[in-house]
């Protein structure tokens, strides 16, 4: 009952945050600072981590590749694939429910334990709307993080792969175009888009509407990161099931 | 002028306001004490509109809140002011902005006049020289008197105030008092400062309603509350050494 009673609560949640807006100058500087911190400030763990995990993905599969009929294109190829379709989207997604879903659970959270949002309601500001609404607008933006990933996870690929010895650059590139469906980039970013959606309201839910003290905001935290990432696999496996199968 | 009428509020079985009347005065400063527990933050809650009650009535000048449209109640809103017991204000703002937020979000000035507007107000609280730094670069004196300034930023009519002095040196808590009364008079707004300082209710108990378990116990100003006989107020009055001295000094007519 009490998971039943949170999904109705969510939803109303996000009824209250498409409510009355917030004046319009105020929000477009909201949205530019929730850029700035959720966006911007993720992406050079973004960066690292989809470059050294191109990496080793192009390396892992060189390795494992023993027999000599099995073409060398493969290793792009394989690389290519976990990529765009599951590593980016689906992996990066999961270090961002930790790394922007905690900052805004922990925010949110330490606004409610310290009356700040009482205080914009008293004050007669929709508080769901303020804190929420230029979070979930500066996610949209979300998707560009991705097709960063998805390039820098490739040329991760490159430099293992063809700097490494394991196989030539031009069977690199050919791998790369071997069998390229444009479907599955609008795959790829339809669930990064809900995906996106997904980690600026599950997070924002957790610390809006949590009780108690600064433990409680450490609590709300990390229960909001396995939320996010339960949903968040639960969504991907929806959307393939959907669009790929 | 805030008229509240046979108040009653319950949370599931339990019926924490139990039917209480009080005016709150304008241009005075009105005192909610009582215990842990009386029902003091519901009825400021029910105030502000937080909480609805189930039965009575609480009107702003004479114009019933439950009969408020919701845009009244917005408008209502902005005409209120209020004092957060640990001051409530945004972190990720300098005093200037948090003093300039309301007017930010519910007026169309130029930008400066807005900054005129917060210069002039924290100069009244004496903090001109702070605007730039955060609220975790100042005392916590400072910072409640950064949140006077906010809640008195946009001319409310109505000002509330949570434990204003909670957390505070004695002397401080004097200049917090002051400053709330000083402010009361000049604006002539209604104040309604909810408390369990003795030494507030020496200072500025102009109109003080006394709660008793969800109920109105007992009503009056500084100079009744040590004069009265009545055992539910005396009990919660003389606990502290010093007050019981001052009340034997009093007996014997010192």
């Amino acid at each position: 009952m009490r998971y039943l009673y949170s999904i109705g609560e969510y939803f109303l949640m996000l009824k209250g945050v498409f409510g009355r807006m917030t004046k319009r100058s105020v929000l477009k500087e909201l949205i530019f600072k929730e850029i700035d911190q959720l966006i911007i400030g993720s992406l050079g763990i973004v960066a690292f981590l989809s470059f050294f995990i191109g990496g080793v993905v192009a390396l892992q599969t060189a390795l494992n590749l023993n027999n000599p009929l099995i073409p060398k294109t493969l290793i792009a190829f394989a690389a290519r694939q976990s990529i765009i379709l599951e590593f980016s989207p689906t992996f990066i997604s999961i270090i961002m429910a930790g790394k922007v879903g905690s900052f805004i659970t922990s925010s949110i959270g330490s606004m409610r334990v310290t009356e700040q949002i009482d205080a914009l309601e008293v004050m007669g500001v929709n508080s769901l709307n303020y804190l929420i609404f230029p979070k979930i607008i500066a996610m949209l933006t979300y998707p560009f993080v991705i097709a960063l990933s998805m390039f820098l996870g490739i040329v991760g690929a490159y430099s293992a792969a063809v700097l490494g010895g394991f196989v030539g650059a031009e069977e690199f590139i050919e791998g790369l175009q071997t069998d390229f469906e444009g479907f599955q980039l609008f795959y790829a970013f339809f669930k990064t888009f809900l995906f996106a959606l997904i980690l600026a309201t599950i997070p924002a839910y957790h610390g809006y509407y949590m009780t108690g003290g600064s433990l409680e905001v450490g609590k709300a935290s990390t229960t909001s990161f396995v939320w996010t990432s339960v949903v968040i696999i639960v969504t991907n496996y929806i959307v393939t099931q959907l669009l790929l199968s | 002028m805030i008229e509240i009428k046979n108040l009653k509020k319950r949370f599931g079985d339990e019926e924490i306001l139990k039917g209480i009347d009080f005016v709150f005065e304008t241009g005075k400063t009105n005192l909610v004490i009582g215990q842990s527990g009386s029902g003091k933050s519901v009825l400021l809650k029910c105030m502000l509109g937080l909480f609805t009650p189930e039965e009575g009535t609480i009107e702003y000048d004479g114009n019933s809140y439950s009969d408020f449209s919701d845009e009244e109640k917005r408008a209502l809103r902005q005409e209120i002011g209020m004092l957060f017991q640990g001051g409530a204000l945004f972190d990720s703002m300098t005093v200037a902005e948090n003093v300039m937020f309301p007017l930010r979000m519910f007026t169309k000035k130029r930008k400066k006049d807005l900054q005129d507007r917060v210069q002039e107000v924290l100069k009244r609280v004496n903090l001109e020289d702070s605007a730039k730094k955060f609220p975790s670069e100042i005392s916590g004196g400072m910072q409640k008197r950064v949140a006077i300034a906010r809640a008195i930023v946009n001319k409310p009519k109505y000002l509330f105030c949570d434990e204003p002095n909670s957390g505070l040196d004695p002397h401080t808590a004097t200049i917090i008092d002051n400053l709330i009364h000083d402010i009361t008079v000049e604006y002539d707004i209604t104040t309604i400062i909810i408390t369990h300082d003795m030494n507030s209710l020496l200072e500025i108990g102009e109109n003080i309603a006394f709660l008793k378990d969800g109920l109105l116990a007992w009503k009056g100003d500084k100079s009744q509350i040590f004069k009265t006989d009545d055992k539910t107020v005396t009990d919660f009055v003389y606990t502290s050494d010093l007050f019981k001295k001052v009340r034997e000094a009093q007996n014997q007519g010192l």
